[in-house]
């Protein structure tokens, strides 16, 4: 009797634990979109903070993140993809691959704060890039590098051997086969990896807090070299650090608010298109 | 024109040497290339090692100035003041230690029995609703989590416990809680699932009920992965920044009441460093908590890789 007392009570104190797992994120995402909601407009979305920022949109904050993706899309995907295809395709048990799959997991550990800490000195001092799109896009590259290294591995990993193996035995050389028995079919798959990672790099703060994020820009920046205004940095001020803070907090759910909207919509797409890709896969 | 064609015909030399330079030449492009693989394999490297020596780089100055023994037993941290500047992190340390704690007190719990319902539990539907739920828990940024221990959470624990505002020490464990669990849940979970079925089946059939066999057989089996989750989820709510900086409040000072304002090693740093002239004291000072904290993460995470290591050779 007692014993089963005892597993109805433990069962319903894990079905609790994963319901309050769904209730934290049914009230976060509740809360932001119900009282955001109303302040968004085409206007919010097109047009620059007035008065203080207690007016107008946040144009600006959209396009700083935009670019700042870029960089990190460019500088992150190529040098990550690389570095998984040496790892899957050619790196032979030892030592060295040992060190490097340490490190790689070890630098997803790092915190995001240190990254902007050297950030700072790396790209801001020692290259004299100043506080700039640019550095806070390479920043956010190497914070997503570990990222974007394991999932283009895992996008290799689905491609079956005899693909390879067939190449080879017809005499093409590893590097051919690689190039059109491999790739092709891990491509789609290390997109979403990209994706994913840069979905988490655009919400992202501490990171570009010292190498090129501000406060507030009269103009929009003009190349990559100026600083920039960027959606997390922006909920961050609004929320903290402006003088009024009651009256911006509408601006500051509606920023939360396309934020956290990008950030699904990254992700959602990342996900379908993952779902196309086994779809193909199996058909 | 192949080799075999080439050696089949061995009076034609030049043919064969043709070829043979053909081959040698594409055996060196391919050297190339797999050399220039292996350059980009070893960035994760360079980062990881150029992140501790620019920190430690950095941070030197701090130590030849002031001598390590200050940072690690000052508890006062008063980098601006004009007669004395304070420089010990130890209070520092102490609050994110603390928050930590205090979100591995919420987070755990909940995070086994979450990975618990979903892989025992759990119907096949349900789970397809909870494990992408999980996902984009995941997937919310720090920032709009700090936004929401503001104008959420601080004014349900100011009423609840009757303090004058809820930004403070049980704020952030809350949210650091939220942070860490989507990692706590899905390793857990990940572990939980990697029991072979014959042990739960053996234990069934020896007349345990579910229960027991969940918390005297599968748990057990699991716990080396559900303990480097654990870890994994404290080495990331000791790095997280934005949402400590945002609720707990900010005030440096030796506390252990949770219902006090304090500020975390990152807090310190993301206030600061905007505001230092470059190549200071205080400013190398910064580097040094930053290296604290790269240490601390460090180990907790190479732990957590160990106990991950062995339990999957355990596994295999």
């Amino acid at each position: 009797m007692s014993k089963k007392f005892t597993e109805r009570l433990g069962f319903a104190l894990l079905a609790a634990s994963a319901g309050l797992v769904l209730l934290f994120l049914g009230m976060i995402l509740f809360d932001i979109f119900s009282k955001g909601i109303s302040v968004i407009s085409w206007k919010f979305l097109s047009q620059p903070p007035h008065q203080g920022m207690t007016e107008g949109g946040i144009f600006p904050a959209i396009l700083g993140t935009f670019l700042v993706s870029i960089i990190t899309v460019v500088f992150a995907v190529p040098l990550g993809m690389f570095a998984a295809i040496y790892l899957h395709e050619y790196a032979r048990p030892g030592r060295t691959t040992r060190t490097i799959r340490l490190a790689i997991r070890n630098l997803s550990g790092v915190p995001s704060i240190v990254y902007g800490l050297f950030g700072v000195v790396l790209f801001v001092q020692m290259m004299h890039l100043g506080t700039s799109i640019l550095s806070a896009g390479l920043t956010l590259g190497l914070l997503t590098l570990p990222w974007t290294i394991t999932a283009c591995e895992e996008a290799l990993k689905t491609v079956p051997k005899a693909y390879r193996e067939g190449a080879l035995a017809l005499g093409a050389t590893k590097w051919y086969a690689i190039r059109t028995n491999v790739l092709p079919y891990a491509i789609p798959g290390m997109l979403t990896g990209v994706i994913l990672g840069l979905a988490r790099a655009a919400g992202e703060t501490a990171p570009i807090l010292f190498t090129g994020a501000a406060f507030f820009l009269p103009h929009l920046p003009k190349s990559i070299f100026d600083q920039f205004m960027a959606l997390p940095y922006h909920l961050y001020i609004l929320s903290t650090q402006h003088h009024a803070i009651d009256k911006v907090r509408p601006i500051a759910y509606g920023t939360a608010l396309v934020l956290v909207a990008l950030i699904l919509l990254l992700s959602f797409s990342a996900i379908w298109l993952r779902y196309r890709y086994r779809q193909r896969l199996k058909g | 024109m192949s080799l075999e064609t080439a050696v089949s015909e061995p009076s034609n030399m030049r043919e064969l040497e043709i070829v043979l330079r053909e081959a040698r030449r594409r055996r060196r492009k391919e050297e190339l290339i797999e050399r220039f693989f292996f350059l980009n394999g070893l960035t994760a490297i360079l980062v990881l090692g150029g992140i501790f020596a620019l920190l430690f780089i950095k941070a030197y100055p701090a130590f030849k100035e002031l001598g390590i023994f200050q940072f690690f037993t000052g508890a006062v941290w008063n980098p601006t003041s004009y007669s004395t500047p304070r420089y010990g992190i130890l209070s520092l340390i102490v609050s994110s230690l603390m928050v930590t704690l205090g979100a591995l007190v919420i987070a755990v719990p909940l995070g086994i029995g979450c990975a618990a319902f979903i892989s025992e539990m759990a119907s096949k539907r349900l789970k397809e609703i909870l494990k992408p739920a999980i996902e984009i828990l995941a997937a919310i940024p720090s920032v709009v989590i700090g936004f929401l221990g503001i104008v959420l959470v601080n004014p349900i624990i100011s009423k609840l416990f009757g303090v004058s505002h809820g930004l403070n020490a049980l704020n952030g464990s809350i949210l650091l809680a939220i942070m860490a669990l989507p990692t706590i849940v899905s390793l857990s979970e990940d572990a939980l699932r990697a029991v072979p079925r014959t042990y739960k089946e053996a234990s069934l059939a020896l007349g345990a009920n579910r229960w027991q066999t969940l918390v005297w057989v599968s748990i057990p089996s699991a716990l080396s992965g559900i303990i480097a989750s654990i870890m994994l989820g404290m080495g990331r709510a000791i790095g997280e920044t934005m949402t400590v900086l945002m609720a707990t409040g900010n005030a440096p000072g030796l506390t252990f009441n949770f219902l006090e304002a304090i500020q975390t090693m990152t807090a310190t740093i993301a206030i600061e460093l905007g505001e230092v002239p470059y190549n200071t004291t205080h400013y190398y000072t910064l580097f040094v908590i930053g290296l604290v904290l790269f240490i601390m993460t460090f180990v907790v995470n190479l732990i957590s890789d160990l106990i991950l290591q062995k339990y999957q050779e355990v596994e295999r």
